[in-house]
């Protein structure tokens, strides 16, 4: 039992939190909103050069051959700095489809590709109704009945779906299913579909829980600052203790995270227990985080023009994307075997 | 990272799991906190000492094993799980031993901790007083030199099944002069010294559990100070930090709690009210979220990190599960929620009730959670105090 991160992985969230800083500042963020990508010009490319974006890959392909053990922190990163890079969709859950179950020439082509950042990977799976960024991708990783297609972007048809997080480009996707697009069917298929929704899930845990820690880190900063009745805001009890209850929700849902990561990274027994009972967590927490900050913030957090808003409305759809709370607490009930 | 029990630890939770089976009193004990059933627990403690399982994480020298953060957790993990009797002797174990062990001298360590240990001596905690529960520091019973001995006068309550306790451990004013905090002293008081009178008070349970102790020319040697004189706010500082964090309630008995809601749910089939399904679900996931965060903070701790004011976060924690594991129960059993110990149709023998009951007093205790979240607000989070 050994319950910490190495070095190396803290030193690597460092160098990640570093970068986001200093080329995914919220004006970035913000100009995301309003650009033809929704992401931030040149960032993915720094992030492949570091390795981050190919990170889940083999090295033969490219790769840094890591875990979930190793994406966590990052991608905890990710939803502090409100990153709207495909961190999620791509390496988290895209490659390690590719580097499961893709067994033809398909796969073997993509994944060196994708490892590399050339080739940007989207994810719809049956349970989602939206693509996030599937008119950006090159590539969709779309799911039909048992099987996994990667279907090139030029062989869908995407609608657009604006969503309240102009920086979360969702689309419904049309297609239709062809042998050349198949990755993996039949039991496989499904046990691969199910995976990925789980590598999904957690990604989307870790974010939510980094975007709870920037809220709740926002919120401390301001209510120390304004001051009214002539004293800071943060002196009354009642600000206080909205922020104490964000603080020990997020100091409870993040080890339950990186269970969760460990769990999935060694395909323990109850990962997908331990998945569920993760994203519920980290998904009220980051409901609570964002009610409590835009409260404590008063008007101010009401604008469009204070930052404060990118992070409540990434908060809102990490909680809700991937399973919400609720969908959640359904699954680990029927782990537990507790009928409905 | 790895999640994964060591070999030792395994055959340390398999050694502990078959004693339990072979040890555990086949008919459950009538509960600590009345007259009969203290002195049976007190009996229960001297078997776990006499099998080396009452102080796992103690030095060999004092009773213990010696066992780490993590065999600890584990230990809690088991005790909980197999329906052992509560422990008697819980306060002085988790709250006075860890304060023994910082500031008591040799000659007071091999003194107490032994006859603490085997449940020859039950210690109770005499610390709030009528007019200092929150505001501690503001506590008025004096204890004034004379020679080689202290005369109390003054007056503790809510003092946890003191009526019947062998020894307290309490904080008193030794200079009257000295502002708040500083002046006080930690003083050991065995029950039957000259002068100090008990009177059982009925809990919200009907329990006579707590005493008003009521000390009149009360005289205690100066070799049961605990630090130095003066020093006793440090001192009891020191206890309440454990007392908040990693010692006073571990997983093991929210975890158990949770398995056997799981149960009740089971057993009851689904209820009219499809909502309940849910709260047994978070209540089950919030005790495992408290597990990993333990065990998260004990990884920490054994790297050489210290539990500051960390502790406040998890004390707010347990005991706001604890209450809704037992609300939930209530929830589930309706009408029979209300049944108490003995009611041909209570369902567990009443004890959701009674636990229930008992959980309303942890976000009371050991610092309300009101005062918790000051101190979160203040010393985790750093917010102004003025």
């Amino acid at each position: 039992m050994q319950f910490a991160f190495t070095e190396d992985q803290r030193l690597f969230q460092e160098t990640v939190r570093e970068i986001l800083t200093n080329e995914c500042p919220p004006g970035a963020v913000r100009d995301s909103w309003t650009n033809d990508t929704g992401r931030v010009p040149g960032l993915w490319r720094l992030l492949a050069d570091t390795g981050v974006v190919g990170l889940t890959a083999p090295e033969e392909a490219g790769g840094l051959g890591m875990s979930e053990i190793d994406l966590v922190l990052l991608l905890e990163e990710f939803g502090r700095a409100a990153a709207p890079e495909p961190l999620l969709e791509h390496t988290a859950v895209g490659i390690p489809l590719l580097r499961d179950h893709g067994h033809g020439a398909l796969a073997v082509e993509l994944l060196p590709q994708a490892a590399a950042g050339d080739v940007v990977l989207a994810v719809g799976l049956a349970s989602q109704r939206f693509v996030l960024g599937g008119a950006q991708a090159d590539v969709l990783l779309l799911q039909h009945g048992d099987e996994l297609h990667a279907v090139p972007r030029a062989a869908v048809t995407c609608t657009p779906q604006t969503a309240v997080d102009q920086s979360r480009r969702l689309v419904s996707v049309e297609w239709t299913p062809s042998p050349d697009t198949l990755l993996v069917g039949g039991v496989e298929g499904r046990q691969a579909a199910e995976d990925a929704f789980d590598r999904g899930a957690l990604a989307a845990a870790a974010q939510c829980v980094g975007v709870a820690q920037q809220l709740l880190d926002l919120t401390v900063a301001y209510v120390a600052e304004r001051e009214q009745f002539g004293r800071p805001v943060g002196v009354h009890q009642a600000v206080k203790h909205h922020l104490a209850d964000v603080a020990i929700a997020v100091e409870f849902a993040r080890p339950m995270v990186y269970v969760a990561a460990w769990s999935a990274a060694t395909a323990a027994p109850h990962v997908r227990r331990e998945v569920s009972t993760a994203k519920a967590l980290a998904s009220d927490c980051v409901d609570l985080a964002a009610r409590a900050a835009l409260q404590c913030h008063g008007a101010i957090g009401y604008t469009i023009e204070y930052d404060l808003q990118l992070w409540l409305k990434r908060g809102w759809a990490l909680a809700s994307s991937w399973g919400d709370a609720a969908w959640h607490r359904r699954r680990v009930a029927e782990e537990l075997g507790l009928p409905a | 990272m790895d999640l994964a029990f060591t070999p030792e630890q395994d055959a340390f939770r398999h050694e502990l799991r078959t004693w339990l089976q072979e040890h555990i009193p086949a008919e459950p004990l009538p509960p600590m906190d009345t007259p009969e059933g203290f002195e049976l627990h007190r009996e229960w403690e001297k078997k776990l000492y006499e099998g080396r399982w009452s102080v796992v994480n103690w030095p060999e020298q004092y009773g213990g094993r010696d066992c780490s953060l993590v065999e600890w957790l584990i230990f809690e993990e088991e005790y909980y799980l197999s329906g052992a009797p509560g422990r008697v002797n819980n306060n002085g174990i988790s709250l006075l031993a860890p304060t023994l062990f910082g500031w008591g001298a040799e000659e007071q360590k091999d003194r107490f901790l032994p006859k603490m240990a085997s449940g020859e001596e039950i210690w109770a905690q005499g610390w709030s007083e009528p007019n200092a529960g929150s505001d501690l520091a503001s506590l008025t019973t004096k204890a004034v030199r004379d020679g080689d001995t202290f005369v109390l006068n003054g007056q503790k309550t809510w003092c946890s099944r003191g009526a019947w306790a062998d020894w307290i451990f309490c904080i008193v004013r030794t200079d009257p002069e000295a502002q708040r905090h500083k002046g006080l002293s930690y003083l050991l008081v065995p029950a039957d010294a000259p002068g100090l009178h008990r009177r059982p008070v009925e809990r919200l349970d009907g329990e006579p559990a707590f005493a008003e102790l009521f000390f009149e020319d009360c005289r205690v040697h100066e070799s049961n100070l605990l630090g130095g004189e003066g020093d006793g706010w440090n001192v009891a500082m020191a206890t309440t930090s454990s007392e908040r964090g990693l010692n006073l309630r571990a997983p093991g008995r929210f975890m158990a709690a949770a398995e056997r809601l799981g149960e009740l749910y089971r057993n009851l089939g689904p209820s009219a009210d499809p909502g309940l399904r849910d709260e047994v679900v978070q209540a089950w996931m919030n005790a495992q979220a408290y597990r990993w965060q333990t065990y998260w903070t004990a990884s920490r701790i054994a790297a050489g990190g210290e539990l500051g004011p960390e502790s406040s976060l998890m004390k707010v924690f347990w005991s706001e599960l604890d209450l809704e594991l037992h609300a939930t129960a209530l929830r589930l059993l309706g009408e029979r929620g209300e049944l108490v110990r003995g009611a041909p149709d209570a369902v567990d023998d009443g004890a959701w009730m009674g636990g229930y009951l008992f959980a309303l007093s942890g976000p009371i205790y050991a610092g309300t959670n009101e005062i918790q979240r000051n101190i979160i607000g203040e010393r985790v989070l750093g917010l102004p105090r003025k």
